[in-house]
């Protein structure tokens, strides 16, 4: 007797909980491990998954087992040229050669447990403890949209809303309530007359006459109940709320004077790249402007801001004063969540840092959510820095900056720029 | 029209055929399933009703990282288990077994869709006719597991798992797990038939037990004097009276700091680990059986003409990949092959009795020349590994297999070849693998010997080293576990030659004794 079931349909995640459980105990290491990968990892491949490596004897069961040592006997297969007696040399360094069976058992053979993440995870753990600066204010106390959403039934409200159907139940369960009365004093007087015909008495009997008369009353006033009253009445209930807005725009601002060579370049796209992830997680919808400046600035698109070759000094003012320009003519409407990040080595013509600090804490800094400024160089801080840690200081919430000297400074700095921490105080 | 059809378009046989395609249908799966099963009829298999789920390789994975329980509570460790089998799948380095059977009443197998027709009839064969009849004819299985109630406790389990988890939150249920897991192998009950289990009684009688065993243990632990003046000055209390081998059953009844519901997770743990406990003991001969009966079925389906020659090449080839033994030498070695040295004693016992030689009929007066359906069953009903092969491993066995033994001193430079496979060798190296299929042998044997009721309540372990083969190293972790469950000092003393020779303690003492 057989019976053949097709599961193929059912579930197919049924470990998925127990991989969870794993992946929570060992969060650490995972952590550890992601944050190694960023470092490691080329500009273009965030986005994918990782194998994660956990030492064995971390995630090794123990169990009661014989460990090396004193006198065994085994019984292996293939004997070819061995005979009784023979004297065999053990192996150096212990155990090794044709072992026990035992051996794998106790994860000798492998060093590391090694596993995939996928690329979800991978982005989950990378930016796990990060927090969007200022998100939640922008999203709700600020938010101008709003959607409407069913908020069950209430007993006033426009004609457009009125539901049908719970109406109708209403109306039904009131005639039914109100009539309980009558129809059982209608039942009673009928059983009554019932009775007397059954007694004998005649059909047009005084008594029979009286009780039918009240029958009569009573069905009368049963249809005088209203069908449908002004009390059963059920509007649909909407009620409004506030739509956390699901856009952002990113500007990316770069120095591409003759002191920013390609490898600085790519550090800051880095950056920017981490930047970029990191906003898509949060919001539906993002745009991002490239903005890049020596002398002047220019809007470019992505090829150009992180690959063309340019020439001459650095004025750094021109790049905010054109995201300031593009903020007025294209975000300010329709709540727009604006970040920028801007990356420079630092250089900057000695009199334009007061403005580019000016136009910062006047113009953009009202109007956008956060301002990152990252200054890769290995060397001293130069003006530019020092005109900023005065704009940082009055907009602890907005604006932050760092310094990178190389690649392996990137997350780390991007997490102390993000952490939740340094916000939670702020926002 | 496919190709694979077309071949047999003209050959006369071809009626008979109960396919030619290399594709299954449902329609084919209960074709097979009926022929295979009077094959099978036919030779006495006795079996649970089948119950044969088709799966996907992404649902195989997870039924794989359960340890062959189709329900399990969830634990970490079922992760580790699923991201292993994953990450070997996907990289190819390892194919999914073909089959996975639970010892159930019905009997469930997974039969992969990827399978193709012949790989399907072979799992049947193997897996619904195969297993399933020594799940069911077994005497270990028969004493030990209670096929139609596992399902049911499984699920009783899941829940109470999940509820203890709500209640007291999942890391405080993890610890405990972790820590009944480490002692798993410590909580069958050797020699004792256990209840049968049954999920709905478990689910009454689960609240009175945990009354009843809380005040028991509250008994044991009193601390007021007696009343009565006892024998003169209190008798100091030996507990336990006997040495006791359920290390978690001890500790389910006695530990004096746990909660109810952490002596009813002991308690899962141990009775998932006593059912798996036959399973340990008989896979040579499970597998072998298993085996022999899909080697067997198919081969006859063939002979009646049901089935094609690709299909029985497909399925020989795949048996003969199943049944490689490598030499010990070989890269590929990794230990005996169950499935080999099953399948081939299952055959051997066949051949001895319909043609045995002279060596034969010295070693086997009992069986040689008998009935060999009889004699078969007879073997796979009143055996597990160790006595199977004490019982019935030929000395042309031994030769086929080249076999030897080796000795092992530690405190010799070279090993030695103790005995091989020739006249002098059979009965050595055949006692030999014997003990190696022995459980009590592979595991070191380890019992709760006393508890400190007076004093410190420390709980004490007697490990008796057997062949001077000390504990590994894990034996601390383990000992940790313990404590956490216990709730007081552990000690771990080793006895050699009755003489104690070495304690380990946790916490571990300051001060060596």
């Amino acid at each position: 007797m057989s019976y053949i079931i097709d599961r193929r349909l059912n579930g197919k995640n049924k470990s998925m909980v127990n991989r969870q459980r794993f992946l929570k105990r060992y969060r650490g290491h995972i952590k550890e491990a992601v944050s190694d990968a960023v470092n490691r990892r080329s500009i273009t491949d965030m986005e994918r998954g990782e194998q994660i490596s956990i030492p064995t004897r971390n995630t090794h069961e123990p169990m009661i087992t014989h460990g090396q040592g004193g006198k065994s006997h085994r019984v292996f297969p293939g004997n070819k040229e061995f005979n009784t007696g023979d004297q065999l040399e053990k192996p150096k360094g212990g155990g090794g050669g044709s072992g026990s069976g035992q051996a794998s058992n106790q994860g000798e053979g492998e060093d590391d447990f090694s596993f995939f993440i996928t690329k979800d995870e991978f982005l989950n753990y990378l930016f796990d403890d990060l927090e969007l600066p200022n998100m939640i204010k922008k999203s709700l106390s600020q938010s101008k949209e709003f959607k409407t959403r069913r908020a069950g039934f209430v007993s006033e409200g426009t004609p457009n809303n009125l539901s049908v159907v719970k109406s109708l139940r209403n109306a039904h369960a009131r005639r039914i309530g109100m009539g309980a009365g009558k129809r059982r004093k209608i039942k009673e007087l009928q059983a009554q007359i019932e009775e007397l015909i059954a007694a004998g008495k005649p059909d047009d009997d005084s008594v029979i006459a009286g009780l039918k008369a009240d029958i009569a009353e009573l069905e009368k006033k049963l249809k005088m109940l209203p069908f449908i009253d002004e009390l059963d009445l059920r509007y649909r209930n909407q009620v409004k709320v506030p739509m956390p807005s699901s856009k952002a725009v990113m500007f990316c601002l770069m120095d591409v004077s003759g002191s920013m060579t390609q490898d600085v370049k790519d550090l800051a796209k880095r950056f920017y790249l981490l930047l970029y992830l990191f906003l898509e997680k949060n919001y539906e919808h993002i745009e991002i402007v490239f903005i890049r400046h020596h002398t002047s600035a220019k809007e470019v698109d992505e090829q150009e801001f992180f690959y063309s070759r340019e020439t001459g000094g650095t004025i750094v003012s021109s790049a905010l004063k054109l995201m300031d320009q593009v903020v007025q003519e294209r975000y300010l409407e329709g709540d727009w969540n604006i970040y920028a990040a801007q990356a420079s080595d630092g250089d900057n013509w000695d009199d334009d840092s007061p403005l580019c600090a000016q136009i910062l804490s006047e113009n953009l800094l009202p109007a956008i959510q956060h301002f990152a400024y990252v200054e890769i160089t290995p060397h001293e801080h130069q003006a530019l820095w020092y005109a900023y840690q005065g704009v940082a200081q009055a907009n602890a919430s907005k604006f932050a900056t760092a310094q990178i000297r190389g690649a392996g400074d990137i997350y780390p700095v991007f997490r102390e720029l993000f952490a939740k921490e340094r916000y939670k105080e702020a926002v | 029209m496919s190709l694979n059809s077309d071949i047999y378009k003209d050959d006369p046989r071809a009626k008979t055929y109960l396919s030619t395609d290399s594709d299954w249908n449902f329609e084919l799966l209960e074709k097979y399933d009926s022929e295979i099963a009077k094959i099978a009829a036919k030779y006495r298999l006795d079996t649970y009703p089948n119950q044969i789920e088709i799966i996907s390789a992404e649902q195989m994975m997870d039924a794989y990282s359960s340890v062959g329980m189709p329900i399990g509570y969830n634990h970490w460790s079922y992760g580790k288990q699923f991201l292993s089998t994953q990450k070997n799948y996907q990289r190819g380095q390892m194919g999914l077994a073909y089959e996975i059977v639970i010892n159930s009443d019905p009997c469930i197998a997974y039969l992969m869709e990827e399978n193709t027709m012949p790989m399907q009839a072979l799992v049947i064969a193997h897996a619904c006719y195969g297993h399933n009849s020594f799940f069911k004819g077994n005497y270990l299985f028969k004493t030990w597991t209670d096929a139609s109630s596992i399902i049911d406790y499984l699920l009783f389990a899941k829940n109470y798992v999940r509820k203890c988890e709500e209640r007291y939150g999942q890391e405080e249920v993890e610890q405990m797990l972790d820590a009944c897991h480490a002692l798993q192998n410590y909580g069958v009950d050797r020699y004792r038939r256990p209840r049968p289990i049954s999920a709905a009684e478990e689910r009454l009688r689960q609240q009175e037990r945990e009354d009843v065993l809380q005040r028991q243990v509250n008994d044991l632990w009193r601390t007021l004097p007696s009343r009565q003046e006892e024998t003169t000055q209190q008798k100091r209390r030996v507990f336990p009276a006997e040495p006791q081998e359920n290390i978690l059953y001890f500790i389910e009844k006695n530990a004096p700091l746990l909660k109810p519901w952490q002596r009813e997770i002991i308690r899962i743990v141990r009775k998932i680990s006593q059912y798996f406990y036959p399973q340990r003991q008989t896979q040579v001969m499970n597998e072998g059986w298993a085996t022999f009966w899909h080697y067997t079925l198919l081969n006859e389906l063939y002979d009646n003409g049901k089935v094609t020659d690709g299909f029985m090449m497909e399925i020989l080839t795949s048996h003969t990949s199943v049944v490689y033994q490598p030499g010990f030498d070989s890269p590929y070695y990794s230990g005996i092959n169950p499935y080999a040295l099953g399948f081939n004693m299952f055959q051997d016992i066949k051949r001895i009795c319909e043609n045995p030689t002279d060596e034969d009929r010295e070693w086997f007066p009992d069986f040689a020349g008998k009935d060999w359906l009889d004699t078969l069953h007879f073997a796979m009903e009143n055996f597990k590994d160790e006595s199977f092969v004490q019982q019935f491993l030929s000395p042309r066995m031994m030769r086929e297999f080249h076999l030897f033994s080796i000795y092992d001193d530690d405190e010799r430079s070279h090993y030695e070849v103790e005995a091989i496979h020739n006249d002098n060798g059979y009965r050595k190296v055949r006692e030999m693998l014997a003990r190696q299929y022995d459980l009590s042998m592979r595991e070191p044997n380890i019992q709760v010997w006393s508890v400190d009721l007076e004093g410190d309540r420390s709980l004490t372990l007697r490990h008796t080293m057997h062949d001077g083969t000390p504990l590994s190293q894990d034996v601390f972790e383990v000992m940790k576990h313990l404590h956490l469950l216990w709730g007081f000092d552990i000690h771990l003393d080793t006895v050699k030659d009755g003489e104690v020779i070495g304690r380990r303690s946790v916490p571990e003492m300051k001060v060596a004794d």
